[in-house]
This record gives structure tokens, C-alpha cells and sequence, in this order.
């Protein structure tokens, strides 16, 4: 289903107009445009760096740096589609957004220089458990669970499929870095889980180790 | 008996769920009618379901809306 604005976008408002105009003017009117953006985008993605700095590992002057980096980026594809801006938000959200996937995207690039010995194919099927939240006390029950998830992603799933849940969901490899290694978009390699998972799940419903209809049963 | 609730959880799928690319297309006006007070998840239930279930949508969108909180 497509979900997006339907009506015809409303008229801009005053604080996204005035930021329109400024940045298709000429001259000292978009050259002060350009600056205050740019200083607005490097605020977002430091602080969006700040946010995620527990996960990432990245502080100090490599903060700062990427932070630069991805603002540089957000402008450049801000300009470039700024005929694009409909007003179907403030102009400052729509333009933040850019900032926060330029984030996104650095950081999945920086994944692999963190963690260069990392594999997307490696296999350990002994963290499955972790992975996904389990607990594993129940040696036994869960020895079988594991057993039957790696027949159902072994017949069920396609190579593709099984490369990408292997590596997202075995490995825990951040789904920014496999766009990175792999070149699929963020797009289908999610896509190619949620069918994974799917599958997973109808064959274990199947196979009697899950009851149909518990959850969303989709 | 073995609880399987977190692997449930990780294996249930919502069919609702529109996937990354319009999630994140529409990523601004989502976060603007939340930041406005308005019900976004209730105007776009796809959205809502694939936030709720992509990390790194989930991710960004908390970015966005942080940004917007504290970057007005």
C-alpha cells in the first residue's frame, strides 16, 4: 500500500518560505542562506552523532569531523532538490531529514573501518539465542529451536535471502553497513528479511514448534 | 515450557509495513504532524508499522524528531 500526502500540499509556511527565497536567490541574500543552513546541518548531525555515540564508539574530534562530512553531503542533495520541497512539512524538517540519513549512511561506512575482521558470510549458529532475545535455559527446547530455524533458513529461504539474514540478524551486522558491502539499497535488504522472517516463521507454525495465531498470526 | 515470546516477536511481520524507502520519503511530514500534536501513526499506519519494526528506520526517525525538538 502507498502511503503519502494526498491532498495538494498548503501553502508554504512564513519561515519555509522566507528560507525558499533566500536559497534561490543570488547573490549575499543565498550566499547568508547557505551559511545559516550549513551551520543548522552541522548542529543536527553532531547531535545526531552525540545520540547514537554509544552505539557507534565515535567521539571528540572524529564527532566533529563526521559531522562536517555529512552536513557538506546533506547540502549538496538539499540544493540539488530543492524543487522537490513541496511544503508538506516545515522546510527546516525536510531539510534535517537529509542530515540525519547522511548520518546513517556514514555510519555504516565507518562500521567496517571499526570492524574490518567482520564477515557477512561467517557463521555461528550458536549465538542465535542472543541474537534473537531468547532465553537459553532450556537447553534442550532450545537446541531443537535452533535446529529447526537453521533447516527452515537452509530450505526455505532463497541464497539471497539467507546471505542477508546471516549477516543482519546472525552476525548483527548493522543494516547501514551491509548496504555499504553489498550495494543493495537499505530498501531490499530489509525487504529480504521481513520475507526471510516470514518463511521462518511458517515453517516452524508448520513443522509443529510454533502455534499459529499467536501474535499478529500474518 | 520454553518461552518463545522474543522470537515470536522477531519473527511476527505486519503486512501494514510499507518498507524503508516510503517510510523514509515521507520521514519529514511524520515526524512534523507528531512534533504539531497531530497523529501521524493514525494517518499513516504503514509508516507507524515499519518504524515499530526497522531498526534503522526507527532510528532515523528518533533522530529527526530529536533534531526538530531541539533544533527548532
Amino acid at each position: 500500500m502507498v502511503e503519502g500526502p494526498k491532498e495538494l500540499a498548503p501553502p508554504l509556511d512564513a519561515a519555509s518560505a522566507d528560507w525558499i527565497s533566500a536559497l534561490t536567490s543570488t547573490g549575499p541574500a543565498r550566499e547568508a542562506g547557505l551559511a545559516r543552513l550549513h551551520e543548522l546541518l552541522v548542529r543536527v548531525a553532531a547531535g545526531e552523532l552525540r545520540r547514537r555515540e554509544a552505539s557507534s564508539g565515535i567521539t571528540g574530534p572524529e564527532l566533529d569531523d563526521l559531522a562536517h562530512q555529512a552536513a557538506a553531503d546533506a547540502m549538496l542533495a538539499i540544493i540539488a532538490k530543492l524543487d522537490s520541497f513541496r511544503g508538506e512539512s516545515r522546510f527546516t524538517t525536510w531539510a534535517y531529514r537529509f542530515a540525519v540519513l547522511e548520518v546513517s549512511a556514514k555510519l555504516g561506512r565507518h562500521y567496517w573501518r571499526r570492524h574490518p575482521a567482520s564477515s557477512l558470510d561467517a557463521e555461528d549458529w550458536d549465538r542465535l539465542p542472543d541474537r534473537l532475545g531468547t532465553d537459553p535455559g532450556e537447553h534442550a527446547a532450545h537446541g531443537e529451536m535452533i535446529t529447526a530455524i537453521r533447516r527452515a533458513v537452509d530450505q526455505e529461504l532463497t541464497a539471497r535471502q539467507r546471505r542477508l539474514f546471516v549477516a543482519v540478524v546472525l552476525n548483527g551486522i548493522p543494516l547501514d553497513a551491509v548496504v555499504i558491502q553489498t550495494g543493495m539499497t537499505r530498501n531490499a535488504i530489509y525487504k529480504a528479511i521481513f520475507d526471510a522472517r516470514r518463511k521462518i516463521r511458517a515453517f516452524l507454525i508448520a513443522n509443529g514448534y510454533l502455534e499459529e495465531g499467536k501474535l499478529g498470526s500474518r | 515450557m520454553t518461552d518463545w515470546t522474543a522470537l515470536e516477536r522477531f519473527l511476527d511481520t505486519d503486512p501494514a509495513d510499507v518498507g524503508c524507502a516510503q517510510a523514509m520519503g515521507i520521514l519529514h511530514v511524520y515526524v512534523d504532524l507528531l512534533a504539531a500534536g497531530a497523529d501521524p501513526a493514525g494517518r499513516y499506519p504503514g509508516v507507524a508499522a515499519h518504524l515499530a519494526a526497522c531498526g534503522p528506520c526507527g532510528e532515523d526517525f528518533r533522530g529527526l524528531l530529536a533534531a526538530v525538538t531541539e533544533i527548532p
